[in-house]
């Protein structure tokens, strides 16, 4: 029997500012708890919120870059709960008045081919502090650093329809997020966080099954196990004859299996109401008109110039490059520093990536990347030693060139230099010799390999064979 | 005639100084306590001292010298600020409130912090945790509430002034119980910041003063925009009016809904006296009808509520103040141990109120029928200032001050001290309140409503109203 599975994706992202939702505290990640707060975010008596309108601005970016419809007039609202990380015993949020609603995202469904997710809503709210309940034995201590932190919410519509979906969604939606600089979207340091409400139906079913949320997945990675082991915990539940409740479980990262929240913790009546310390969000259009402005160029349409432009590139090519803008913005540079772009996009998407995965910079810049892409065109370093050579720019400043001519890496052409070399070779390796004049062809492959370790890489190996074949043949 | 003007005049004229106005605020507050009047929560003659040599060391200000009380739950970094609650006992604010900045800065020193009912609910400051205020007249009847404290301060002439909050009446209420000035400005023309919060949409800063002209100045220095609050409006501080208002041409209008039949009769002959003297003084009087104000007492019964639940969810016993760790020793019995001995009873009535009303369920029956009425009240008021008319004028409460323990028991009388002034806070218009007369040698106010942002034109007709009216007079005499 199969099932299809329906996913909606409640994504939470750190907006990009300097200070928090409602007042003036730095953002930061990793400083000593409770070192980043002020009357305003620890809930003090008497203490006001005043929006951040660079906040805002960010918020309305990202609906923009979802395609979405961004209201002129939104309300924020109070989600009241007790919890000691939540100062107030409310967060500012948005309920009924969204700063936003409808959008969508698009990719390439494994499964399905293109498809498109639909947005539901984008909400402004402001973020809790953090309950460590391992700090101290027994007991809970909080952190309000993250107190206050701008968040906006993307809840998506129920379109995803495998845990493998859900991924490529999640990796989309941070592209778009990253590109326009409006989140740098990083699960690792909880700017980038997701629930899913996922249920089970048969194929062609219309009407949604039962569904539950799935919270605590910390990587996308575990969003998609997560998902795979609730849809086979549902699809378990109705094979033998029982039924799904309506809950919501933990992902437990080491067992890959999700459990049950404790049910007091999940019975919550919010309470919203309009917050009235703040005045309703009123943009005006110039507002909305520049931080169209701000947007840039998205990545699905920077990918499709990519194939356009870039005649010698692979839509894969296309795809990879723009998963990062910083990534895509490289690989236009060194193609306008006048390296092939097909040979730049391998470069790109291999070497490059992998120093800028490490470091965090491309350590290399492009026109130097460029001139070394040349160097290999021109025939003067091979391709391994431009390898070679490259490991050594990350450390220094010198020109490919001069460092090919440091380490002795450049090709050497010259018929004189190959004739000794392979002259050298056949004479170490006589039996080799006798049994190639026997008819052993396939030998000359093993006597380049030869003269290329002979001449420590710098024998041009478009030049070696021929003068094997010569002397091979005398 | 102004206190407030006398003090700043005789100190620019070298005849007084702030040193000697704090030795004088000292022994007059050592006089109330013998008084036992209980409308203090916190003062000291060192803090008046240091008050006095700060602004020796700063320039001439428009309040300069002057001793200006405070209610309790307006945060202020050189007293505690308790709220008048158990759950805030001894809890020290790390900043000013705005509307404290701005006194300071103008040369105003603070005097005292006053009692209160506890977080400003109630309309007796009999529902302090730190006992009830007594009435400087009468120490059997109560000074009104919710700044009770505030207004005998004023009253017994320890201060000339003080800051009190209104949500429904709290200023205007005890002004009239007391026979003293109290100003409510426009929601949104005083700062809010710092001022602890009952009902946000509804919470005022408001004025007490001996005089007219004495709330005028204070309310001139306390109001304009604010940064840090967004719900200021972005406006200069109200203006000084230029003296009395001439009302020869204007239009008050009387709301026949604020004069029932069963009013007390006391209450009507002072009123009915005000309004011959507004005539006299050449206004045209004219009936005129609020019809939703009727609803306006349990509106406000819902939505104060409703925002108070929510803004006294913070005391949780977590970060500070009053913290109870509860048997079992786990969040939940902390919550509750904390805030069931932090409270007191009209608070968790309020706190239950507020969470039932906002409750799945319950919402749209309470609070969204709530906030349409709250509109339809204020429409009323919009469509009245429209047809010409320029004031309104009320009686400001519907008795004289009432005797302590009269009305703690059964709460819906209580809140009926209230059915004048609610209305005009859920519509967020000025209003005032100044003494009119004596029922049997206790105050009554009368009662001003302006439109929004008119507080200068109103604080003249004030001016003029007080100039014209003896308010020791008996009404019924």
């Amino acid at each position: 029997m199969t099932w299809e599975t329906v996913i909606g994706l409640e994504v939470h992202v750190q907006l990009a500012t300097e200070s928090k939702m409602f007042c003036g505290c730095a953002v930061t990640f990793g400083d000593p708890p409770n070192t980043h707060v002020c009357p305003v975010c620890l809930g003090l008596p008497g203490a006001l919120p005043v929006p951040n309108a660079l906040a805002v601005g960010l918020g309305v970016r990202a609906a923009l870059a979802l395609g979405a419809t961004v209201h002129a007039r939104s309300v924020f609202a109070r989600k009241n709960y007790f919890y000691p990380d939540l100062p107030k015993g409310y967060q500012i949020s948005q309920f009924d008045r969204p700063l936003s609603t409808g959008g969508a995202v698009r990719f390439t469904s494994a499964e399905r081919g293109d498809v498109v997710i639909s947005i539901t809503r984008l909400h402004l709210e402001e973020d809790a502090g953090k309950s460590l309940h391992d700090r101290f034995p027994g007991k809970t201590a909080v952190d309000l650093n993250r107190a206050g932190a701008p968040l906006a919410e993307i809840v998506s519509g129920p379109d995803l329809r495998s845990p493998a979906e859900a991924r490529a969604y999640l990796v989309t939606l941070k592209q778009i997020l990253e590109f326009s600089g409006i989140s740098d979207c990083s699960m690792e340091k909880g700017s980038l966080r997701v629930d899913a409400n996922l249920s089970i139906r048969r194929p062609g079913e219309t009407i949604l099954g039962t569904k539950t949320e799935v919270k605590n997945m910390n990587s996308f990675a575990n969003v998609e196990r997560a998902l795979t082991a609730e849809r086979d915990r549902q699809a378990g539940l109705l094979e033998q004859g029982g039924s799904v409740t309506q809950t919501t479980l933990l992902f437990d990262a080491t067992t890959g299996t999700v459990r049950p929240m404790r049910i007091k913790e999940e019975s919550h009546d919010y309470r919203y109401f309009p917050e009235p310390d703040l005045p309703p969000l009123v943009l005006d259009q110039s507002l909305i008109e520049h931080q169209r402005e701000q947007l840039g160029e998205l990545p699905e349409a920077m990918q499709q110039r990519f194939v356009r432009q870039y005649r010698n590139i692979t839509a894969e090519d296309a795809f990879e490059l723009t998963l990062e803008k910083g990534l895509a913005q490289y690989f236009e540079r060194v193609v306008e520093a006048g390296a092939d772009d097909k040979k730049a996009a391998n470069w790109v998407r291999t070497e490059a990536k992998s120093a800028y995965n490490e470091s965090g910079t491309f350590g290399i810049a492009p026109d130097r990347l460029a001139s070394l892409i040349g160097l290999v065109d021109e025939g003067v370093v091979s391709l391994q030693a431009a390898k070679r050579i490259f490991t050594e720019l990350l450390q220094t400043a010198e020109e490919p060139r001069h460092v090919a001519e440091r380490l002795q890496l450049l090709q050497v052409a010259d018929t004189d230099q190959l004739a000794a070399w392979v002259a050298e070779v056949l004479a170490a390796f006589p039996d080799e010799v006798a049994r190639y004049r026997e008819g052993e062809t396939k030998l000359m492959g093993f006597f380049v390999g030869q003269v290329m370790k002979t001449s420590k890489g710098q024998a041009d190996p478009k030049g070696v064979q021929p003068v094997l074949a010569k002397q091979l043949r005398s | 005639m102004s206190r407030v003007a006398e003090i700043v005049d005789a100190i620019r004229a070298g005849q007084s100084s702030p040193g000697a106005m704090a030795r004088e605020v000292a022994a007059r507050l050592a006089l109330a306590e013998t008084r036992a009047l209980n409308a203090v929560l916190a003062w000291s003659s060192d803090a008046l001292d240091r008050e006095a040599a700060r602004i020796d060391g700063q320039g001439r200000g428009a309040l300069t010298g002057v001793p200006v009380a405070i209610k309790d739950n307006i945060v202020t970094t050189e007293q505690p600020t308790t709220c008048g609650s158990k759950i805030l006992e001894g809890y020290v604010s790390p900043f000013d409130a705005t509307a404290v900045v701005r006194l300071r800065g103008a040369g105003a020193m603070i005097a005292a912090k006053t009692n209160l009912d506890e977080f400003a609910m109630g309309s007796s400051t009999e529902h302090s945790a730190f006992g009830r205020v007594h009435h400087p007249l009468d120490p059997a009847r109560v000074p009104g509430g919710s700044s009770g404290g505030s207004a005998a301060v004023v009253a017994a002439h320890v201060v000339p002034a003080a800051l009190g909050s209104e949500t429904g009446g709290s200023v205007r209420q005890p002004a009239s119980f007391c026979g003293i000035v109290g100003v409510k400005p426009t929601y949104g023309r005083v700062s809010r910041y710092g001022l602890v919060a009952f009902g946000s949409s509804l919470d005022c800063i408001s004025v007490f003063g001996e005089t007219t002209d004495d709330a005028a100045r204070i309310l001139s220095v306390i109001s304009g925009h604010d940064p840090l609050d967004a719900t200021t409006v972005d406006r200069p501080p109200t203006e000084m009016p230029d003296g009395p208002a001439s009302l020869d041409g204007m239009t008050i209008g009387l709301p026949q809904e604020y004069f029932p039949d069963d009013l007390d009769p006391g209450v009507r002959a002072a009123t009915d006296r005000a309004v011959s003297v507004l005539r006299e003084l050449g206004a045209k009087v004219k009936p005129v009808s609020l019809p939703h104000s009727r609803y306006a007492v349990p509106t406000y019964y819902v939505i104060a509520p409703a925002e108070a639940a929510s803004n006294l969810a913070r005391y949780d016993g977590a970060r500070y103040g009053q913290r109870v760790v509860g048997e079992g020793g786990g969040l939940r019995d902390l919550y509750r141990a904390t805030r069931g001995a932090g409270f007191g009873p009209e608070v968790r009535r309020r706190i239950l109120i507020g969470t039932y009303v906002l409750s799945a369920g319950y919402y749209d029956a309470y609070y969204t029928k709530a906030q349409q009425v709250r509109v339809r009240i204020a429409q009323d008021f919009g469509q009245v200032f429209g047809q010409g008319v320029d004031y309104l004028f009320t009686p400001t409460t519907p008795t004289p001050a009432f005797a302590a323990g009269e009305r703690t028991e059964d709460p819906v009388s209580m809140y009926l001290a209230d059915i004048f002034t609610a209305a005009i806070s859920l519509a967020g218009l000025p209003a005032m309140s100044l003494p009119i007369g004596r029922i049997d040698g206790l105050p009554i106010g009368g009662q001003l409503i302006a439109p929004a942002f008119d507080e200068t034109g109103m604080l003249a007709v004030g001016m003029a109203l007080e100039q014209a009216i003896d308010p020791t007079a008996e009404a019924l005499s």
